[in-house]
This record gives structure tokens, sequence and C-alpha cells, in this order.
């Protein structure tokens, strides 16, 4: 059977659905999607059991904002590089707007703190603005611990998807980091796609890329401190050197350390206490998705290099003589 | 009289809420009848600390709860003079103010953003040096980088305010029908005209007001469409004691990740988690721990007293934490919930609205007394 896909004639098996033609069009998932047969826009619910014809028209549209390219975590495909955190809000009503404002697919949620099963809750909010939710090990200070935690958010939330933290202390949350590679090792075996928050350690982080880890998630500087980044030469490095995306995990106070994050070539930031702490955060949800989207094109752009002395910008060549 | 009963109103829920408006419906002269599962003081109510502290919870972006909660504080002398005097009875209404302090640098950074917010809105709150904190409540850990001395905060303990609210509706003739759950709506087309109990009696008035606390949103009898965007969240309090029948701490005092509130007979009120598990009230290690670390943190002296009870409590929160008080999107529902974590401070002005709003639609035929007090500011009121 032929269709028209985008525009193109595309080759599907005989009875095949829209969702069959929307992952023919590359699209691996149906967040910011929209899908038009013959003119009309199909819900994403409906995609199953919408079967094409010989000739129908298909269009499908990535609704994000920005036009940003994507980039791919997980074996997904993605278009913003923010992620943010959805606890700490003052209100379900904020986190709900600010979570809009910010543009994120993603958004963490901490298993120990949330029943998924609870009604009107943090959860209805990011299934009804179709988000993922990325569980995460929060409170672990073992690995033990926190392995138990993934499984048990694998029954909870559905999703073999975890995001890896092994507290040392709960002074600093810096993480340990010997069961960090150790849990790191054993969710991987055990399918999981994980994610680890880990020190700005650019050995670490290979450790944890070997491990098989989907990411590596190193720390600005402690989470909920809002200092930056601290130590921008080993988030330079790792960035440098990973296989994996990286993603600045903690420490984001403002929008330039995410700018910062995204400039030293970081893939994406995850962003929490910054934007529920503010005064105002949904004003600050916006500036970080500013602040990310500029990094990330500023890093694309290839900046100058650093002079010791000035040079001006206005070309003397090519200039009359006059005299 | 009205059709088929003797009331103007049935009120759903016995937790401070419910017979708060109760009683002021029941002083302008309104017939009402108030039922509730439980033998009150019962669910949030039985578990809250009763802080009266609209100063210290302010937080950014809440402008509109600062507004409620200060209008809220100010009725309170006048709704406790006058239950006091009509029962007798104490409701442990002090007005000690509360002292809000810092552990660390960074806690007294967040701190004095906050004292910020509070003077750019001319609220009565005053930076304290670490020595005078400690001149204030000497108990107080040595460890401190100053606080926030808030003098007009008061406190009530809800257990007696309930007792209290009780016996002048006893003295009202109004009846409080425990152990009585509520099992579906009576409707007559799009119009609410009563509810029917779980023994299969049908209680019939023009008005029920729903005051059924975290049970007012999803799992409640009413019909689904008239249901307020209410949910559960769980707090875990401690409750502590002395054997002498004195408190270590005189007033309320609070750090960023707990508050202790003092009652007159030495017990001590340690609090709060937030969380959110649904309908569960487990009271778990952690919850407990959590709350003694930070009480013992802040005060030293905690770890000498008595452990009476651990409790968890479900607060009814909101989108937007502000409470739903007025008019359902059915008629003759008038809804009264949504209080979240200030529903002992709320209830004297949600009481004043809901009688405000019973006493305006009643039909002329009823027969409300004229010498009750319409004034009182209205809870900012939403249409769901």
């Amino acid at each position: 059977m032929k269709i028209e896909l985008n525009g193109k004639l595309q080759e599907l098996p005989a009875g095949a659905s829209l969702a069959d033609a929307v992952r023919a069009a590359g699209a691996e998932q149906r967040r910011g999607i929209a899908v038009a047969v013959d003119g009309v826009v199909a819900p994403h619910g409906e995609w199953d059991a919408t079967s094409l014809a010989e000739g129908s028209k298909v269009e499908v549209l990535a609704a994000i904002q920005g036009g940003a390219e994507g980039w791919e975590l997980g074996r997904r495909a993605w278009k913003s590089r923010l992620i943010a955190g959805t606890g700490g809000f003052r209100s379900l009503e904020q986190m709900e707007r600010a979570l809009i404002v910010s543009g994120a697919e993603i958004v963490t949620v901490a298993l120990r703190r949330i029943d998924p099963d609870a009604e009107g809750s943090v959860l209805d909010i990011v299934d009804r603005l179709g988000l993922f939710a990325l569980p995460n090990t929060a409170g672990c200070y073992t690995a033990r611990d926190a392995v138990r935690t993934a499984q048990l958010a694998r029954e909870a939330f559905g999703t073999e998807w975890i995001k890896l933290e092994v507290i040392g202390d709960d002074r600093t949350l810096f993480p340990d980091v010997v069961e960090l590679v150790e849990a790191a090792e054993t969710l991987v075996a055990d399918g999981f796609t994980v994610l680890p928050y880990t020190n700005d350690d650019p050995i670490l982080a290979r450790r944890l890329e070997e491990a098989g880890c989907a990411a590596v998630m190193p720390l600005g500087s402690p989470i909920g401190s809002g200092a930056g980044i601290r130590n921008p030469y080993n988030v330079a490095i790792i960035a440098e050197r990973a296989g994996v995306p990286v993603i600045l995990d903690a420490g984001i106070g403002t929008a330039s350390d995410a700018t910062l994050a995204m400039e030293l070539g970081c893939d994406a930031v995850l962003v929490a206490s910054s934007i529920f702490g503010a005064a105002e955060p949904e004003a600050m949800a916006r500036a970080m998705r500013l602040g990310v989207e500029a990094g990330h094109a500023a890093r694309s752009a290839g900046r100058i290099p650093v002079r010791t002395h000035a040079e001006a910008s206005t070309p003397t060549h090519g200039l009359p003589e006059l005299s | 009289m009205s059709d088929k009963s003797g009331y103007d109103a049935v009120v759903v829920g016995a937790g401070v809420i419910g017979l708060s408006a109760a009683w002021r419906a029941a002083r302008r002269g309104a017939s009402v009848i108030v039922v509730d599962r439980a033998q009150p003081p019962a669910g949030a109510t039985r578990v809250a600390a009763g802080m009266l502290a609209p100063i210290g919870e302010l937080s950014f972006g809440e402008p509109e709860l600062l507004q409620v909660t200060l209008a809220a504080a100010e009725l309170y002398p006048g709704f406790v003079a006058e239950l006091e005097a009509a029962t007798g009875i104490g409701t442990g209404y002090t007005r000690h103010g509360a002292l809000h302090v810092a552990l660390d640098r960074d806690e007294a950074a967040g701190l004095r953003r906050i004292h910020e917010l509070q003077r750019s809105l001319g609220l009565g709150a005053e930076w304290l040096p670490p020595r005078r904190c400690r001149e204030l409540e000497p108990a107080l850990t040595p460890a401190l980088s100053g606080g926030v001395y808030a003098p007009e905060e008061a406190a009530v303990d809800p257990r007696r305010l309930t007792a209290a609210l009780l016996a002048a509706l006893a003295s009202e003739g109004v009846e409080v029908r425990t152990g009585t759950e509520v099992s579906a709506p009576l409707l007559r087309g799009e119009r609410l005209e009563g509810v029917r109990t779980s023994a299969g009696e049908e209680l019939h008035a023009p008005f029920v007001v729903a005051a059924m606390g975290a049970w007012s949103g999803a799992r409640s009898w009413l019909p689904e469409e008239a249901r307020p965007p209410v949910r559960p969240v769980k707090g875990q309090i401690v409750e502590l004691r002395t054997p002498e029948g004195r408190a270590p701490c005189e007033r309320i005092v609070a750090s960023e990740r707990v508050y202790l509130v003092p009652r007159e007979d030495g017990r001590l009120i340690a609090g709060a988690t937030v969380e959110e598990r649904g309908f569960d009230t487990t009271v778990t290690a952690g919850g407990v721990h959590e709350v003694l670390r930070e009480a013992y943190r802040l005060l030293p002296d905690v770890a000498e007293m008595e452990l009476v009870e651990a409790m968890a409590g479900l607060r009814p929160g909101t989108p937007d934490n502000l409470p739903v008080v007025g008019p359902g999107p059915i008629e003759g529902l008038v809804l009264a919930c949504g209080h979240y974590r200030n529903g002992i401070l709320l209830a004297p002005l949600t009481a004043e609205s809901v009688a405000d709003l019973l006493e305006e639609a009643r039909p002329a035929r009823s027969t409300f007394r004229p010498d009750g007090d319409p004034k009182g500011n209205r809870v900012a009121g939403r249409l769901r």
C-alpha cells in the first residue's frame, strides 16, 4: 500500500495504522507531535485505531516551539534540552504553569514522595501535560536501596528509565560513587535505562558510561545550592569525552548557569530548586528555557577565541585612502 | 420550617470548618444539622497543630492566601471569646507570637529573603540576632544564625476548640449526628435538596454545606461535576509532653523544616511532613524521625520529653493552595473545603462566609433571627 507521507510516497504494509505511518516518519514518541490525515488532525489516542487507505495523505509535524534541533536520550528523540524537577513547588497550579513555560518534555519524580496512584496529584498533571515522568531514587544511600527503589519505580510508573541517585551524606548530598557504580551495573544488567547523578569527575563519568548508562549527569555544585558550575573545566572534559549524553544535574541557580552548561558542551540541563525556589517560578522557568536554548545555540555557532588584546571590530582593509 | 424536614441546611463534615459554619449559621437563627461518619475531633482537625500564623507561613506568589489568612487571624479573638463565653470551655487560644529561626548561614539567607518580603508587605515581623532569639526562648539551640519574630501570631488547640464548638452547638439545639456517613446526594433535577445517609435516611434541606476536608474531592458523595479540586496531602506530627506540665518554649518556634507549638498544659506539637501519598495515613518511622530530628536540632530539650503520640492526617489541598468556599456548581450546594494548611485559621472566616451565603439566599419563609452578625469578610470564594 502506498500513502503520501509528508509529501513523499511511502510504502506501508496493507492495513497499516496511522501509528505505523507516524513511526515510518521517524517520530519515536508521541509527545510534541501533531498528525493530520487528509487534512484532518488526528488526536494521539486514535492513531492505533485509525487505519489508512491507499493514497492517504499523512502529515506528521513536530509541534514543539523553538525549532531547535532535537537530541537523543535512551534511544528516544527529544526536542527540549531542559529537564525539570516536580518537587518543591508551593502549589500544583504553580508547578503546572512552570512546567508548561519551561517547555520541558522530561520531568523527574521522586518515588519516595509520591504515590503514583494518588488522585489529583503531581502525576495527574504530568500526564495531562503529556510529559515523560522520569522516576528517581532520591533519598537512597546504598546500592541495594537504590536498586530496590528503581525496581519499585519500574512497577509503579511502568518505565524502565531511572534517574539513579545514591547519596553519600545528607549535608552535601554528594553521590557515593562506589555505591553508584555498583547500582548502575546492577540496573543496566536488569534492563534499565540508567541516568546516574554523579560527581564532576571525568574518570567516573567514563566508568559509568562503560557500565552501560544511557547518560551521565554530573553536578555543577551541591543539589539545591544554586552555586552554579564550580568546576567548568571538568564539566567540559566530561562533555568532550563522553559517548553518551551529558546532562548537568545539580547546582543551577539562574539562567546563565544553564547557558554555561550548554556552552561547555552538555546536551541538556536538569533544574529543580532554581525554578521552584524563585520568587516567581513561572518567570524563572521561562528564563531557564531561554538560557538553555541560548547556550546550545552559542555552542553550535562556534564562538570566537579569547584574545589578550583588542581587535577592532571595524575592518580596516578596503577603506578609501583619503590622504 | 422547610419542606419535608426541619432544616435550613445540612452540614456534612464535623471538622472545625463544618462545626464553625453550623454554629455561626445557628447563631443567626438557621436550623442546621451536622453529620459525620466519625466522632469529632477526627480527620485533619484532630492532627492539626493549630498555628494561627499568616505571617510566618507567608511565601512568594500567594497574595490572595495572605489576604484571607490575615483577615481570618483578625476574626479569631472575637470568635473564641464568643465561643468561650457561650460555653465556658477554653479553646487554648494564645497569642504569644512566633519565632522563626535560621540554624545556619544558608537558612539565614533564606529567612532574610522571606523577611524582606514580609517587610515589603508591611507585616509585623522583626529580624533578631541570635542573642535576642535566645532571650525570647532560652531553650533554643545555641547554633543559631538569627530569627524573625512575629509578635502577633497566635495558636489554638483544635481539639479543645472542637469541644467548645460541640458544646455551643448543643446549647443552640443543633444536632451533630456522628457515626453517620453520607452515601448519596438527593437531587431534584439540577438542584441538590439534601443527602441520603448510609443508614438509608434522607435529610432534606434547601442547602447542603460540603465540609468534608480531604474527602471533598474525588472520593466524595458529591455528583462528579460538583466535586471541588481537593486532594489529600499527608502530614505527620508528633505530640510530646513534659512531666512538669510546662513546654520548653513559650511561643511557636520554627525552623525551615519544623514547627513547634506549645500548649498551655505543657504539651508540645511538632510537625509536620508534607507528602503526596493519596489517602494513606500510615505513621512511618521516617516521617517521625524527620520531625523529631528537626525538632531536636531546634530545641534540644525535646529529647527529654515524653512522646505521647505520633499521628498522620490529610490536609485538603487544592491546585492553588486557596480554599474553595462559596456556592457550588450545582444549586443548593455550598462548598467549604480545600483549606490545605490553614483550616483551623480559616474556620471563623469560612463560617461567616457560609452563614452569609445561607442567610442571603434563604427563602423568605425561613426564620433567621435578625440579631446575627452579618459582617465578616468573604473568603476568596471560587466557583468551580
